[in-house]
């Protein structure tokens, strides 16, 4: 670390919990030693608050040893107004922040003077900012310290990657090399699928049935941390396992739902060492280490081998014994996920889709915030944005559409050439009214809040069961039904600020929603249980699920790598379509909104469909006799372009656009807008600038992000383009062992034709009725 | 004496030619038809009534400094009002306040032209809102309030009206999973939607519009077609 110390730039690639942090303040320890200055000389950023406070505490220790004379502070959104209008007169050597707190710093006038003798800048979990806009924002800022404290130092401390050449390209100041230092990732983990009596359910998640051979391992192991994928996978599986805890073991559990104060308690027990296992999700992916963990366990399919890894490395504090962790499928599908999970681990063949060039809404924001610290080139902005890991591919052009956009609002209507936004004087851009920057540095950052709404039991003192999205609420109707805190209920009302639902004693939800997820089985993990599914045989899996891949082989086909599998079969009275595609759930669930549609045109009439990871499984009334032209990419592309236009993904993905290019205050000086206004706003402008002017720069970043994200258009033009039109069609006379288990999937989607206004009309005659107001049948 | 009648044949859905959609009901001794655009239709003295038009939204953020919205709020609003205004060919039109978003609003040229067109051979009347209390230079005459037959038409609602038809509150309400605007009709008092385009909304079971609506009578829905839901609900309000 302090051989490479006069680096420009340096990435350091260590495994969770390796001690990396304070590895990256040992070379300012030692300038700040030998050659003591007053001034800012090291920024520690951190993607969490807590870690900022976190890191303090534990430098505190050896600056204290040594006597240095050095103060460290951290400056976050909790830090009081007195600390920091005193950190901006008078900065500490050290200090720990954000990516937003940064960047509202680097708005203000005097940032020049803050920063100018800044030395080090040290970014921690790289890994997972380079992830996200935060990211994009925080190297934007990064260009800018450059130009501030030109000689300024980059370090990156990162766990495990995929591709840290990327990482550090992201990181270094462009076109600066990084140097990349791999610590010793220790012995390879202890890992295995967990191996139980009850063989896991054919369909669902939540790994109930694993539960004895699990607190078989908690009571065998010092601390275990259980991973989930989802918080009310982890909710749910955390009551189960209190009631099968008979030694009443210490568990808690730690997700990001849960107030803060809980949070903290959990944490606090942990550290003394005080629990015998923790019940998670992504909330302890990141941060310090806790406790003293021996085992981990991921219930439910990784989904994403990288992160494995990374969880995986939760459990590394005896040094040199490998990690230990157990897999657990939460259905048999996830049998073979989680067998290609471990293959990929013991190749070290981690996942990564590659994220794209930087986000124009992030710079568009950038901008903004450059214009409240004072007036700039546009050239001089360009060249420095350029330098920027995430921009190095920024045309000038589209720098100019940014900066028109902060400008003038970008329109093809030119509206507004006397109150633009910026105006350029003696060649350089300066706020018209300076007044703005108040409200533009209440908006900073790029972390868009979902509101969320509670839920509760309808009647008095109705029990409250969690909280679902404000955008998922908005999209329910008296009677649908839906799964939360492990029970069906039936949505009835929204009433202020909580949705009022009741008991439903039916065994099937039905989610008449699009509902998106973080979490798609990545392109590599799916690529590898193709090739599992093309082995002769499996004796790597467990006997259960052998036989069923077997079964399949005899009835019908395997899913093969460059083919499509589509089968078609009767039931009941209905028809299916089974398709095998292996594109993640949110490109499924896109293709079979665009199939449905398409099926609809041809008479067809669906009726529903739902999907998974790996297939989409659709029914109607109507059998499709040959689903090869339904896959038509030409015929898709265009259904998706109609689809798209009035979609709520497209309006929620704008919304966050919108945000962040500052084209919606979230905040204004005197008021904080509701997030329901904000909703409502947003739409409207969505809608408008359809009309008028839908190739508007923010028209045009939000197609691109819909179709990366929750609509993942992109995984199916990519399905499309390796099967290249071999599609596989299998007629069955009844449901393939493959198909089967999808039928006990929730998440159903059903398809309106019928139409929400009808829905509407037929609500309100009956409200009308039941108050004893006729109300005469219109049309 | 004004009256609103709740009961069998009070209500009725208009449907005939291009106001389909639209929803009849009386009110102080005037046969009114609240339209899914969200203007109010007096067929007997041909008068259409629109609210919060805040036409010069977007500037006047602008001008503030604030975010610029996308410019074209002027030309939705006021492609609706002609569709509304060649419909029902309207002879009288009262825009119940809050036309402009403030008195200082520098409408665009076309925009002005596009209102003395409208407004060509018909009774226009702005009356003054809280954002535009006094009189803008283009077509139309301003007003603090006024007077037709018996029904009052003035922005704000006052407590102890009879008659009265006003807007200000931008009412919405939520039913089905849909938020939409919505008209709020009492015994002594119509309360309009808001018709600009850019115009956030008010739910209808905010206590200022529950105390207004005294818990009682409809709010009528707009959208595509207008429904009619009763204001105290069995089940709970708004």
């Amino acid at each position: 670390m302090l051989d490479a110390a006069a680096d420009p730039a340096l990435l350091l690639v260590a495994p969770t919990g390796g001690g990396k942090t304070l590895a990256g303040f040992l070379p300012t320890l030692a300038e700040l030693a030998r050659d003591p200055r007053p001034g800012l000389h090291t920024l520690y950023i951190s993607p969490l608050k807590a870690l900022a406070a976190d890191i303090r505490r534990n430098l505190m220790t050896p600056i204290a040893e040594m006597a240095l004379p050095i103060r460290v502070e951290d400056r976050t959104g909790d830090t009081g107004a007195t600390q920091r209008r005193r950190q901006r007169a008078d900065p500490p050597q050290i200090l720990l922040t954000t990516p937003e707190s940064l960047a509202l710093l680097l708005s203000y006038e005097d940032a020049p003077r803050i920063f100018a003798g800044l030395s080090r800048v040290i970014v921690d979990e790289i890994h997972a900012l380079a992830e996200s806009k935060r990211g994009d924002q925080l190297m934007l800022c990064l260009s800018r310290l450059s130009t501030l404290a030109p000689g300024l130092r980059r370090v990156g401390l990162s766990a495990t990657v995929e591709d840290p050449a990327a990482i550090a390209r992201f990181l270094a100041r462009n076109p600066d090399s990084c140097r990349i230092v791999h610590a010793d990732p220790g012995p390879d983990p202890d890992i295995a699928m967990l191996e139980t009596d009850a063989p896991p359910p054919w369909a669902g998640g939540g790994g109930r049935y694993a539960i004895p051979a699990i607190l078989d391992q908690v009571r065998r192991h010092r601390t275990t941390l259980i991973f989930h994928n989802t918080r009310a996978q982890a909710e749910i599986f955390f009551r189960d396992l209190w009631l099968a805890n008979e030694d009443a073991l210490p568990i808690g559990i730690h997700h990001g739902s849960l107030s803060r104060e809980q949070r903290e308690r959990v944490e606090a027990a942990m550290v003394a060492g005080e629990l015998r296992a923790i019940v998670c999700t992504g909330s302890l992916d990141l941060g310090i280490d806790w406790g003293d963990v021996d085992l981990v366990i991921q219930v439910g399919a990784p989904k994403n081998v990288k992160r494995l890894v990374q969880r995986i490395g939760r459990a590394n504090h005896r040094y040199n014994a490998p990690s230990k962790a157990l897999l657990v499928p939460a259905n048999r599908f996830e049998v073979v996920e989680c067998q290609a999970a471990l293959q990929a681990v013991r190749d070290h063949d981690l996942d990564g889709d590659p994220r794209g060039p930087g986000p124009r809404d992030v710079l568009c924001q950038h901008i903004l915030a450059r214009a409240c610290s004072g007036p700039f080139s546009a050239d001089d902005l360009y060249a420095e944005v350029i330098t920027a890991g995430p921009y190095t591919a920024l045309s000038r052009s589209d720098f100019d559409a940014c900066l028109e956009f902060c400008a003038t609002g970008g329109y093809a209507l030119r509206a507004y050439d006397r109150w633009r936004r910026l105006m350029l004087r003696d060649d350089r851009w300066t706020l018209r009214d300076p007044r703005a920057a108040r409200a533009i540095r209440m908006n900073l950052g790029t972390i868009v809040d979902t509101d969320m709404l509670k839920v509760r039991m309808r009647g008095r003192g109705g029990m409250p069961l969690g909280e679902v999205e404000e955008w998922f609420a908005a999209s329910l109707t008296p009677g649908d039904t839906f799964l939360i805190g492990g029970q069906i209920v039936r949505y009835e009302s929204l009433r202020e600020l909580t949705v009022e639902v009741s008991r439903d004693p039916g065994r099937t939800p039905k989610i008449a929603v699009y509902g998106g997820t973080k979490f798609s089985t990545s392109t590599q993990l799916s690529d590898r249980i193709l090739r599992i599914l093309g082995q002769d045989s499996w004796p790597d899996l467990p006997a259960h699920t052998a036989r069923w891949l077997s079964l399949q082989r005899e009835v019908s086909q395997l899913p093969r790598a460059h083919r499509l599998l589509a089968e078609t079969f009767p039931g009941e009275d209905r028809h299916y379509l089974c398709v095998y595609g292996f594109a993640g759930r949110n490109a499924l669930q896109t293709l079979g909104l665009l199939l449905t549609r398409r099926m609809e045109e041809e008479g067809l009439h669906p009726l529903g469909f739902v999907a998974t990871d790996y297939a989409l499984l659709v029914w109607g009334l109507d059998p499709v006799r040959d689903p090869g032209p339904l896959f038509d990419l030409a015929g898709l592309r265009a259904a998706l372009s109609g689809w798209l236009s009035a979609n709520t993904v497209m309006k929620r993905t704008f919304r966050n656009v919108a945000i962040i290019a500052g084209l919606i205050e979230r905040n204004h000086p005197g008021m904080r807008k509701s997030g329901r206004q904000a909703t409502f706003s947003t739409d409207i402008l969505y809608d408008t600038l359809l009309r008028h002017d839908p190739d508007h720069l923010l028209m045009q970043v939000t197609r691109e992000e819909a179709m990366r994200g929750l609509v993942d258009f992109s995984r199916i033009e990519a399905m499309m383009v390796r099967v290249a039109g071999r599609i596989d069609h299998v007629s069955l006379p009844r449901i393939s062992p493959l198909a089967a288990p999808m039928t006990l999937e929730i998440g159903t989607v059903s398809v309106e034709g019928a139409g929400r206004e009808r829905l509407l009309a037929e609500t309100a005659r009956r409200l009308m009725a039941e108050a004893g107001l006729e109300s005469a049948a219109h049309d | 004496m004004p009256h609103l009648d709740l009961r069998r044949g009070g209500w009725r859905a208009f449907s005939c030619g291009i106001m389909r959609g639209g929803y009849a009901f009386t009110f102080g001794g005037a046969a009114l038809v609240a339209l899914p655009s969200g203007a109010l239709w007096w067929p007997a003295e041909r008068l259409l009534a629109v609210a919060d038009l805040h036409l010069g939204k977007s500037e006047r953020m602008a001008r503030r400094g604030g975010p610029l919205l996308p410019p074209y709020e002027g030309a939705e609003t006021l492609a609706r009002l002609e569709a509304d205004l060649a419909a029902c060919d309207a002879a009288r039109v009262v825009c119940v306040g809050d036309g402009f978003d403030d008195n200082a609003v520098e409408l665009d040229g076309d925009e002005i032209d596009w209102i003395a067109r409208m407004a060509k051979g018909r009774d226009w009347t702005w009356i003054a809102g809280n954002h535009d209390p006094a009189a803008m230079t283009c077509a139309g005459h301003h007003m603090p309030e006024l007077r037709h037959g018996p029904l009052t038409f003035r922005h704000i609602a006052s407590a102890s009206a009879q008659a009265e038809v006003s807007g200000h509150y931008h009412p919405k309400l939520r039913l089905a999973g849909q938020s939409r605007r919505c008209f709020l009709v009492a015994r002594s008092r119509v309360i309009l939607p808001a018709y600009g385009a850019y115009t956030g909304g008010l739910s209808s079971a905010d206590p200022v519009l529950a105390s207004l609506m005294d818990g009682a009578g409809i709010a009528i829905l707009t959208g595509q077609a207008c429904h009619p839901v009763p204001l105290s609900r069995p089940g709970g309000k708004g």
